[in-house]
């Protein structure tokens, strides 16, 4: 697919087979999170799980198929600097949501 | 020193190579500033989500969240993702006038997500629940005005293409902006997947 449609910008621009399929998956990936949310009937944590893991597959899938992500293009600055926000993100959001449950916990803050 | 350098890179610009070279390094640099951009979308969500709980005696997310709503913006942005898609194909081909009729309809779905957005905002400030009324509230405006901010600045940048591409045409300026925006919009589309599932669906368990 790269060698077919690589360009004289560098990298690689997808197809628009590769298009269609990102935007099927996208829309099965948005129904199923809202579907299980509205109808309800299921737990808490079975719906958090499933909401969480459909948004991750989305932002995976839109990464490849629509922003074109991969480990050749700029010779893999483009996926290196994203791994490398990616791990900044989980230390970002995993360190804040720790520290404020430990005093939330510690300190019994209100709300 | 560095004009000479520029020159240098000037009296070879004739060079295909160059062009290559330039064009990817512009759609790179615009990569390492959404990288920056991702992370100030992860600080307002790790914001969010420790003030969430803090309604202080106001509407919790399960009050004020309407999901059909919702989901008919997420697919407006997603359909919109798409056409870009489109119009950028439709430039590697050259085919000039399916880019500006795809970037015309991007900004129609775009806008109509913005006016959404404003539509919702004003509804809940007008019955109370504006950014002051709560931290939860406060939180969930900066995050996902912040959002909305993008997308209003890149319907901008859409409306400037588009006029760009009617008097300059496709060339070595005009494709890596084309390229650069077409990053922003999915980068925009992939924030707001993060978005509706973190904010609005866990906001109504």
């Amino acid at each position: 697919m790269s060698d077919a449609h690589a360009s004289h910008d560098g990298g690689n621009h997808g197809s628009v087979k590769s298009y269609v399929t990102g935007l099927i998956l996208s829309i099965v990936l948005t129904i199923i999170p809202f579907g299980v949310v509205m109808t309800g009937g299921f737990s808490n944590l079975a719906i958090a799980v499933t909401i969480s893991i459909t948004a991750i597959a989305q932002v995976l899938i839109q990464l490849v198929m629509f922003m074109h992500l991969d480990f050749k293009t700029e010779e893999g600055w483009n996926a290196g600097s994203f791994i490398f926000t990616a791990l900044i993100l989980v230390i970002l959001v995993g360190g804040s949501l720790w520290i404020m449950q430990n005093l939330h916990v510690n300190m019994m803050l209100g709300g | 020193m560095t004009t000479q350098t520029l020159n240098q890179h000037d009296a070879h610009a004739h060079d295909e190579h160059e062009h290559h070279d330039a064009g990817a390094m512009k759609v790179f640099g615009f990569w390492v500033y959404l990288m920056s951009d991702l992370v100030i979308f992860g600080s307002l969500f790790a914001a969010y989500a420790v003030l969430m709980k803090g309604t202080a005696g106001g509407p919790s997310g399960a009050d004020i969240f309407e999901l059909p709503f919702v989901l008919v913006e997420t697919f407006l942005l997603l359909f919109s993702s798409f056409t870009y898609g489109m119009a950028v194909l439709a430039m590697h081909k050259d085919k000039l006038a399916q880019v500006r009729a795809w970037l015309i309809v991007t900004f129609i779905l775009g806008a109509s997500f913005v006016g959404m957005e404003v539509y919702e905002f004003h509804h809940l400030i007008v019955e109370g629940f504006g950014p002051d009324r709560s931290a939860f509230l406060s939180a969930f405006f900066t995050l996902v005005g912040t959002h909305g901010l993008h997308v209003t600045f890149g319907l901008i940048w859409m409306l400037v293409m588009i006029v760009q591409l009617s008097t300059k045409g496709l060339n070595d300026k005009t494709r890596p902006r084309v390229m650069c925006l077409s990053l922003f919009w999915h980068f925009l589309d992939i924030v707001w997947i993060c978005v509706f599932t973190f904010v609005y669906l866990m906001g109504v368990l």
